[in-house]
Order: C-alpha cells, then sequence, then structure tokens
C-alpha cells in the first residue's frame, strides 16, 4: 500500500526515509535545525524543526517517527513565531560578535536570524564571556559562541568513538567541555576537527594560521614556499561558487593565487602523496617477503595516528613507518630547496595547504624536526587559503590557471586520488600488483576499493599469496577493526585508516559542507582528476625517481628512511594518579602500580595488597610512598609497577619487592 | 596502611560489585562518594578508565546531579530544608544563623576547618516538622536559629573533646 503525507495541502509519498524531517526535506522545504545530521543519532534539542501534527500538535520533525496519511503544516503562523522565540533566546545568550568571528558567512545561527527575519532581540542580553580555549595547534573553542546543540559531542562519541567533549553540568548552567573543564589539550582530541565542522556557530573553528603566513611573505629575507594537498583542489571552489569538472582548474587557478600572493614556489602534495606510496607499497612488501608486522596500517591520517598512539599502543608496529605526504613533502623541502632557491636554510619558510585541522598537530610533532629546526612552518586550511583569496580581493572564478612548480609539483593520478577514503589502498594496490593492463584502464584496474561505507573490505592475489584489504573511514570503524583483530575474529594484510568520514576531502579544514551530496561531489572530482592524469601510478612519477637517485638512493635505503619516515610513541592518555599513602613521605620511593583496564584485568589489586603489606611489615613503612596510576601504557606487557621511575613489566608481588628493597639499600 | 589505601580499595570493591558495567556508574558513583564524601578527579577518571567510557562522560554524569559532588565537603553535612513548608515558617532565619555560627560568607558551604558543610535542600519530605534540617542523618524538627546554633555548639564541643 502507498504510504503518503500531506504537507502543506500537497500529497507527499514516502518510503524508507528515517523521520518526517528527512520527508519534508525531500520536499524542498529546508526546515531549520542545528542539531539534527543524517550522520549522527536524533536528539531533539534545538526544536527548530517543529511542525504541526494534525490531532498531535506541534512535533519535532527529527524525532517524529513517520505514519501514513499524517497530515503536517511547516509554515503556521505560530510556528513561525515559535522559530524566532527560539532563535531570540538563543542570541540572547550568544556572543555577538559577529564581525570577528571565525564562522561568520557560515554561522547557521546568523543564516537562520537572517532567514528568519528577526530584526530585534526581544530578551536583555545575559551573555557571561568565558574564556577562549586555544590550547591546541588545531582548534579553538569559544564557549560564549554555543548553542548547546550537542552535535560535537555526539559525532566525538559517535563516530569517532573518542568523547573528548562532553556536556557539564544542568540547566542554565549546562556546557559542552573536555572532562573536568580541562583545556582541549589535556583531553584525548585527536584534532580531527570534525567538531567544528559540524558545529553550526563559532564555538569550535579551526585555528587560524593566516596571519602568520602573511608576515613571512612580507619579510624580505624569507623564502617562502608553499604546497597544496590534493583534496583542497576539490573543494576550494565551493566558496567561490565556482564547481570544476575534475579539480584541474581549480589546482591551476590556485597556484595563480598563491603566486601572486608571493609565494616563491607553489608545489604540490601529490607529488610527496606519489613518494609515500612508493615508500610505504615498498614497506609492506618488505613486510610481507620477512614476515614482518602484519597487517600493515596506514600513516598518512594524523588523528588516526594519534587515536593508535592513545588507545592501542600494542598496535604501533603495525603503522608504517612511512611520515604522511606533508612530512615527506616538509623534510624533502628542506634538504633541497635552500639550494635551489639559493636562500640560507633559516630563511626557508614551509607551508603546507590541508584539508585538514590535525595535520596542524601533525607539523609540531617532534619527529618531525630535525636539529630543532620544524619541517613545516604553517600548516594552512582550504579554509584558511580561501581567505587568503578574498583577502588580497582575486576573483577566482575568473582567474587564469597556472602550472605548478618543479621538482614537487609533478604527480600522478595515484597522488591525487590520495583525499578520497581507498585511494592510498588504490594506489599502493598500482605499486604492488604487477598485473598486465588487460586493456583495463589503468585509472580503474583497482576501483573495486572505491565506494561510500565506513568499512570495505577487498581481497586480491598478489603472487599466489590472498591479500585481504580494509579500508575504513571514521575512527569508530577503526576501533572495530582493531577489536576484531585482537580478537582474531578476522584478519587482513593492508589496513587503510581515515579518521574523517569519505577521507580527507571530508576533512575539516574544507569548507564547511552539510550535506552529504558535497562529499560525493568532491570524491568524483579528484577520479575524475586521476583519469585526465598522464600517469597512474605512483613509482612512474619521473621526478620522484630523480629524487631518489639524487638524494634519497632507493625506496626503503637507510637514506630514505631518514627522510622519509617516523616514530611513534605511546601517548598518556590520563596523567592522574591516585595517592595511596595517608602522609607524603620524605627520603622516599615512590611506587606506581598501574591500575589501567588491562593491568587490573591481570591483578593489579593482588599485587597492590601485597606489596600494602610487605611495605608495613618491613621497616620501610615511612620510606615508600604508594600510589595507583592510571596506565603505565605498557600494557601488552601487564601487569606493571613502576619502582623509583623504573617500570617492573610482568611483575609479581615478589619482583616488586625486590625492585624496592634494592631502592631502599641505594640509600 | 592507611586510609587512602582502603578508601581506593572500597573504589576497586564497588567496581568489581558492579561488574564493571558501564550502566551502573551512577549507583558506582554514590558509593564512591559515600566512601570519600565527594567524587576526587583522579577516581573518576580511575572510574572511567575502568569502566572503558570517556572521563568527559564521567564529568557529565557527576556534574549533572546535584547529589554529587566534586569539591570535597566538611566532616558533618548539615542540610536544611527550605522547601515550602519551611519556607513560609522561617527557613531562611535558619539558614542565615547557620551561616553567621559558622561564618560563611555568599558562596561558601563548607567551612575552613573542613568540620561541616551545609546544604539546602528543596524538601525532606517532613513537612509536618517544619522548619526542618538533617545533621549527619538526623532529623531535627521545628527548629529555630537559637536551637539550632545549641546544635552546632553541642557538636564543637565533641570536637574538641575528641582531640
Amino acid at each position: 500500500m502507498e504510504k503518503y503525507l500531506t504537507i502543506n495541502g500537497r500529497k507527499v509519498l514516502f518510503d524508507k526515509e528515517k523521520n518526517l524531517l528527512e520527508v519534508i526535506r525531500k520536499e524542498n522545504i529546508e526546515l531549520p535545525t542545528f542539531c539534527y545530521h543524517s550522520e549522527l543519532s536524533v536528539y531533539g534539542s534545538c526544536r527548530l524543526c517543529m511542525v504541526e501534527v494534525e490531532g498531535k500538535g506541534m512535533l519535532s520533525a527529527c524525532s517524529t517517527p513517520l505514519e501514513s496519511e499524517m497530515i503536517i503544516r511547516t509554515n503556521t503562523e505560530q510556528i513561525i513565531e515559535m522559530r524566532k522565540i527560539i532563535v531570540e533566546l538563543l542570541l540572547a545568550n550568544h556572543d555577538r560578535e559577529c564581525t570577528t568571528c571565525a564562522k561568520s558567512g557560515t554561522c547557521q545561527l546568523q543564516t537562520l536570524a537572517r532567514r528568519l527575519g528577526i530584526d530585534e532581540i526581544r530578551f536583555r542580553n545575559v551573555i557571561h564571556k568565558k574564556p577562549k580555549d586555544v590550547s591546541t595547534y588545531a582548534l579553538v573553542r569559544e564557549p560564549s559562541k554555543c548553542v548547546l546543540c550537542g552535535d560535537c559531542v555526539r559525532f566525538c562519541d559517535e563516530i569517532q568513538s573518542v568523547g573528548a567533549l562532553g556536556f557539564a553540568n544542568r540547566g542554565p548552567n549546562s556546557i559542552v567541555c573536555p572532562s573536568f573543564g580541562k583545556n582541549l589539550e589535556l583531553s584525548e582530541c585527536v584534532y580531527c576537527g570534525q567538531c567544528s565542522r559540524v558545529c553550526p556557530t563559532g564555538a569550535i573553528a579551526p585555528k587560524s594560521e593566516v596571519s602568520a603566513v602573511w608576515k613571512a611573505l612580507s619579510d624580505t629575507k624569507k623564502k617562502v614556499i608553499i604546497s597544496i594537498a590534493p583534496a583542497v583542489r576539490a573543494a576550494i571552489g565551493e566558496v567561490f561558487g565556482f564547481v570544476g569538472e575534475n579539480g584541474t582548474e581549480a589546482a591551476g587557478k590556485i597556484a595563480t593565487a598563491l603566486k601572486s600572493m608571493g609565494f616563491s614556489k607553489v608545489f604540490d602534495i601529490s607529488f610527496s602523496a606519489d613518494m609515500t606510496i612508493v615508500e610505504e607499497a615498498n614497506e609492506f612488501l618488505e613486510r610481507i617477503k620477512n614476515n614482518g608486522t602484519i597487517p600493515m596500517f596506514t600513516s598518512c591520517c594524523p588523528a588516526w595516528v594519534k587515536f593508535v598512539e592513545q588507545y592501542y599502543p600494542e598496535f604501533l608496529p603495525n603503522l608504517s613507518t612511512c611520515r604522511s605526504p606533508q612530512g615527506m613533502y616538509g623534510s624533502v623541502a628542506r634538504r633541497i630547496m635552500p639550494e635551489i632557491l639559493e636562500v640560507p636554510k633559516e630563511n626557508l619558510v614551509v607551508v603546507s595547504v590541508m584539508p585538514c585541522t590535525a595535520k596542524k598537530y601533525e607539523a609540531r610533532r617532534s619527529q618531525l624536526a630535525k636539529d630543532g629546526v620544524v619541517d613545516i612552518d604553517y600548516v594552512l586550511t582550504t579554509q584558511e587559503l580561501a581567505l587568503m583569496i578574498e583577502e588580497i580581493g582575486l576573483r577566482f572564478g575568473d582567474i587564469k590557471p597556472s602550472a605548478f612548480d618543479m621538482p614537487l609539483g609533478f604527480k600522478t593520478g595515484g597522488g591525487v586520488i590520495f583525499g578520497n577514503s581507498g585511494g592510498v589502498t588504490e594506489a599502493v594496490l598500482r605499486y604492488v600488483v604487477n598485473t598486465k593492463s588487460d586493456g583495463v584502464d589503468d585509472a580503474e584496474r583497482f576501483s573495486f576499493v572505491r565506494g561510500e561505507n565506513g568499512l570495505r573490505e577487498a581481497k586480491i592475489n598478489l603472487d599466489g599469496r590472498e591479500l585481504r584489504i580494509a579500508v575504513v573511514y571514521g575512527l569508530k570503524n577503526a576501533r572495530k577493526v582493531l577489536r576484531d583483530i585482537k580478537t582474531d575474529k578476522t584478519r587482513y594484510d593492508f589496513i587503510e585508516v581515515m579518521a574523517c568520514p569519505g577521507g580527507c576531502i571530508g576533512g575539516a579544514g574544507q569548507p564547511v559542507y552539510t550535506d552529504l551530496v558535497a562529499r560525493r561531489r568532491r570524491t568524483k572530482v579528484l577520479y575524475e582528476n586521476d583519469k585526465i592524469m598522464e600517469l597512474h601510478n605512483p613509482q612512474d612519477n619521473p621526478y620522484v625517481q630523480k629524487l631518489y637517485k639524487e638524494h634519497l638512493d632507493k625506496p626503503g635505503s637507510r637514506k630514505a628512511h631518514e627522510y622519509l619516515h617516523t616514530s611513534y610513541k605511546c601517548k598518556k592518555r590520563f596523567k592522574e594518579t591516585v595517592e595511596l599513602s595517608d602522609f607524603a613521605h620524605d627520603s622516599n620511593v615512590k611506587v606506581n602500580v598501574c591500575f589501567g583496564s588491562s593491568c587490573m584485568a591481570k591483578g593489579s589489586k593482588e599485587i597492590l595488597k601485597h606489596i600494602v603489606n610487605f611495605v608495613e611489615s618491613e621497616k620501610c613503612k615511612n620510606k615508600v610512598d604508594i600510589a595507583a596510576s592510571i596506565c603505565l601504557e605498557k600494557c601488552s606487557n601487564g601487569p606493571n609497577t613502576k619502582v623509583a621511575g623504573k617500570t617492573v613489566e610482568r611483575c609479581t608481588s615478589e619482583t616488586v619487592e625486590k625492585a624496592i628493597l634494592d631502592e631502599l639499600k641505594k640509600d | 596502611m592507611g586510609a587512602n589505601y582502603e578508601k581506593f580499595e572500597t573504589v576497586c570493591r564497588v567496581l568489581e560489585e558492579n561488574k564493571f558495567d558501564k550502566s551502573k556508574l551512577i549507583p558506582i558513583l554514590q558509593a564512591v562518594q559515600e566512601e570519600y564524601r565527594y567524587l576526587p578527579q583522579e577516581v573518576l577518571t580511575f572510574i572511567s578508565s575502568s569502566l572503558n567510557i570517556s572521563p568527559a562522560k564521567v564529568y557529565g554524569v557527576a556534574t549533572f546531579f546535584a547529589h554529587f559532588t566534586l569539591i570535597p565537603k566538611g566532616k558533618h553535612i548539615i542540610r536544611i530544608c527550605d522547601g515550602t513548608a519551611c519556607h513560609v515558617k522561617k527557613s531562611a532565619a535558619i539558614i542565615n544563623a547557620v551561616k553567621k555560627k559558622l561564618k560563611l560568607k555568599e558562596n561558601e558551604i563548607t567551612t575552613k576547618d573542613m568540620l561541616f558543610t551545609i546544604e539546602t535542600v528543596a524538601c525532606l519530605g517532613a513537612c509536618g516538622l517544619a522548619p526542618v534540617l538533617v545533621i549527619d542523618g538526623e532529623v531535627h524538627g521545628q527548629m529555630s536559629p537559637e536551637k539550632v546554633v545549641d546544635l552546632i555548639d553541642n557538636m564543637l564541643k565533641q570536637e574538641v573533646a575528641k582531640q
């Protein structure tokens, strides 16, 4: 039987839509919402999508299940007045410094106020300005601009399984913040920045480095070089109402714009992506050949890398040691560019443009620096680049495209599709699997790894061995894969993980999108771009080959490792310890028993009990302080206890007692 | 070993008794607060790690309910009812008398020596005894400012005697 609604007097059929809101939007009625995102659970807090359902009264469309023959009105006088009041109340409790707000122009609250024709706010402003949180390189939090829609909280929890942000307090005191009201830097945030993408206002926004870059550009002593990531060309046009077919034109226009800003060289990160593939695919083959650690995880997404460092240190050996394309660009540029530009090393400024907020954090990782000099000085997002173009007044739609500079500007299609979820895998396969093309277009050979799902699997034959591949986006999906591997539920050889839905094209540094159509369009742009490339296999890139010959020997060589690889470190998630001694003693031996969940399961409670008894009975009573630590981060070797700074792994009460006695003897 | 260790052991026991079940977060927090008289940050972090939920969520629950506190409370807790019935019978005067007696400023609820914490509650459900207050679980009905000051004086005397 046909199911239908009557919306504003018109009969509308529906079928599998999840709720009333989706049917109404399908009818091209843009009901306002703050808290509704089709990827997230329904929350129903903003009340902006209220509609009148005959016989039922006012209901929020997002949380109303569909029933056939409902009669809906979306624009009665009462509804319009209610929406206005909601927005006015939000504005009365909002830091309305719109002109200086990072989200000005893309803010949904601003847009809605305009759409609803709000020309006066009937309520007294009650905003108490709360301090900004600028603790991270990636994001800025401005709690005074929060509308409590909870989008950030749900994204972080439901898609990324991180939960760095949460609601705290209640009623008029409610806020969204990291645990204990700490700064974001001290939380488990992986800086994917998707919170800032879903935030309807400026309460969380990417941190801007625009003014620092202008400053470097105006310094006559400095030579500033820049490189743009593949995903940037797929989205920047959205800001200027320019949508290209395949990204080539947009990339060319970006090059023109950057040159007129005064950058000495304009490069393409797709070049270093080619290099990443060569190095990473080579590493993968080595691992397979030498029975190395398998599955190998890709390591180009810094949010994913931080995620592993924080939650799954036991999987660190599985991460490819290859630097991300940004990391490779940085180190290679530092090595070769001073000579090419004839500029002293210290006067070279290296900038990159990324679709990503986590890349800002990545650039400051201690592993991406040499002798105290960071490889990449500044990281701009696509949004920031668009702003810079606007700032100098260029008409993006009308400027002529120009070419990238060499040598770091030549790429193959393999380096371009990096920006899509599945792109890295596809490019690696182009390197690893030496099948004849069989008349199949090179660009389409491995297109079976493409797709929209957050967890995709593929199998492929490599010299008689079946390779099992997983392509993942969203860290919750990644967590599931890691759990399945841990419990032997599944086996893979190669796993690509990108934190952001859709991969880098959906990154938080890109122009804000709310509609999944935008994501699909960007994905398509990169695949189309690949198609028109002369070369598709990263290993065929002549400039990459030349770079190896002149500077890096061959893939996997010692030199290549020095410049193109990196290392990872377990990251402490919790810094708290629970002190168990009643008084701090003077000359003491500090004992920390690990009470992380893994050690606890392995019996740290019994060990603690023994140690406590031991300390009581022996004559060391006033010389030993005991505390419970929440994770000493050696989970695979637990249970662990730290005695005077040294960790006793796989400890027993005997080994710890011995360590304590040894320490006491020293005194 | 001393009190700190015993408290921590209790936390471990409470977690075990609740089988490390996330959905038991509220009863776990209640039991832990019973032990510490407040919810210390490091213990909340420990609970979040043991139950495998993010600390932001645990913090959210701990700050949502008025019952929980993240600030240490005094040894004796005085709950003064300010519900309708008590309010009509001038509970405000009692609150003021207690505050004055304990030298508490406007937003302070705990004395500097950590002996007393005062809380006002919306209704203790003992309206027949209005105005009413509860000290350490014991109900005192038909209070007056003078009577409550006497009660506090007695408690102070007992504290001195203990020392």
